[in-house]
């Protein structure tokens, strides 16, 4: 039951935003290289400073701690970065109890294609695609209540996309979590059947 | 024993050698000949100034005026600190970090050492309180300029680890604990080091100072170990306080990293 909500939410580049996510709507952010897409989902996870207010279920995120906010709207960057040695060491011990049965952390790594010893895995020796899902699977094990993906797919083959959307799709729905998506890709914007608006120099507006 | 007074000749052909080893770096064009003799007669100014100060001061016994040198010394060194680092903290805190935790530290180990451990009547008898506090943030300053540089050194190249943690939950104490780890052990390795070597690898300087001067071997060795003591207490407690103020200011109330704060 988690929508989210936008009003003059400011980075660097762009006009203020304002944007309403109902629970469990997905909406596509294109654009070209440069215009902001990803400053825009920084910001939502206030991690620029700018202005603007933003609301998950009513909820203000002035009114709780910056480290619970970013737990709540699971930001997934482009590029993945891992600081410790080895995989495991990169999800939480206890799945919070938010996760529930279906979304535990070997169900989610099957899910996306892997095994339970990747855990184990060096995180050295993971490949690109490797990386990126293995990112998704980490930050979906904290259970956030809204997603906002930054090229989710991009570095991905055809069959793993396809996970990574089929797992998208069905977080959205049994977890009723917003989804907000940067994606470069007008196939899957069509496959996936969601809101589409474009950055046009500096404005957010819906795609023509 | 007594102390055998240098004469200016004496001090004449000891800086002969310096000009040799200009005149080689000049030859052999290892570039360094300016170098050296600039810091040579920079060393030598300054020494000699301190020289004169202290003889003044020792005279004069004076507080206020014991104050005014302590505190010189200690922008001094703050500024140095701020000289090392390849990334400073923008505004006021670029000095102001250093300063404040070689303050916080060598001015309180060395008030411990006069009052408590040598027990100076008055405490702040010129001729043990300068040498001491000297010594105190020569040390402290080397440890904490390496802390200091290589926290924000490791933040500016770690930024996508540090923003991934945030990303996932975590608040900026976590976030950058692995950081200030490595960045205070880099401060205090090396005075553990001097410490481990001491006495085998090298006569260290306060003793062979002490020595040359005419004391008995024994109490060189034992000013030399309280002052070695002295130094690794104010080194730590000085980095400690450095690499927690400087990663504090890295991040701000919302917990984002702040690398804007550094240039």
């Amino acid at each position: 039951m988690a929508g989210l909500r936008l009003e003059g939410i400011r980075p660097k580049v762009l006009e203020p935003v304002d944007l309403e996510l109902a629970a469990s709507e997905l909406v596509f952010v294109a654009g070209p290289s440069g215009s902001g897409k990803s400053l825009l989902l920084r910001a939502v996870a206030d991690l620029d400073p700018h202005e603007g207010e933003a609301w998950i279920d009513g909820v203000p995120r002035s009114a709780m701690a910056a480290p619970e906010w970013r737990r709540r709207i699971g930001l997934l960057p482009a590029d993945s970065h891992w600081w410790a040695d080895r995989v495991g060491e990169h999800f939480p011990l206890e799945i919070p109890g938010v996760a529930g049965k279906d979304l535990d952390a070997a169900g989610l790594l099957s899910r996306l294609g892997f095994g339970p010893d990747v855990l184990e895995w060096s995180v050295s020796r993971l490949s690109t695609g490797e990386r990126q899902r293995l990112a998704f699977a980490r930050l979906l094990s904290i259970g956030p209540e809204v997603l906002l993906l930054d090229e989710a797919t991009a570095n991905l083959d055809p069959g793993n996309r396809d996970r990574v959307e089929t797992l998208v799709q069905d977080y959205r729905r049994t977890r009723n979590a917003a989804v907000l998506w940067v994606s470069h890709d007008p196939e899957q914007r069509r496959r996936l059947d969601g809101r589409c608006l474009v950055i046009r120099e500096g404005r957010l507006e819906p795609e023509s | 024993m007594s102390l055998i007074e240098l004469r200016t000749w004496d001090l004449g052909l000891a800086a002969g050698l310096v000009l040799l080893l200009a005149i080689m770096s000049w030859r052999l064009h290892l570039g360094v000949e300016r170098r050296v003799l600039i810091a040579a007669a920079r060393s030598t100014v300054q020494l000699v100034l301190l020289g004169l100060v202290l003889k003044v001061l020792f005279e004069l016994e004076s507080l206020p005026w014991i104050g005014a040198l302590a505190l010189f010394m200690l922008v001094a060194a703050g500024w140095e600190v701020m000289a090392r680092q390849k990334r400073r903290y923008r505004g006021l805190w670029g000095m102001g970090i250093g300063t404040l935790s070689m303050f916080l530290s060598s001015f309180s180990v060395t008030l411990l050492a006069l009052l408590v451990i040598i027990r100076v009547e008055p405490w702040y008898q010129p001729q043990y309180l300068i040498p001491l506090l000297g010594l105190m943030l020569g040390n402290t300053m080397n440890g904490i300029a390496i802390a200091l540089d290589n926290l924000t050194r490791h933040a500016w190249e770690g930024r996508g680890r540090i923003e991934a943690r945030l990303l996932l939950g975590a608040d900026w104490s976590t976030a950058i604990a692995e950081i200030r780890r490595d960045s205070l052990r880099s401060g205090l390795i090396p005075i553990v080091n001097a410490m481990g070597a001491a006495g085998i690898v090298s006569l260290p300087g306060i003793m062979t100072g002490q020595i040359l001067a005419g004391s008995p071997p024994m109490e060189a060795a034992k000013y030399q170990l309280l002052i070695m003591f002295l130094i690794s207490a104010g080194t730590g407690l000085g980095s400690v306080a450095a690499v927690w103020i400087g990663s504090r200011r890295l991040f701000d109330e919302r917990h984002r990293l702040r690398l804007d704060r550094l240039r």
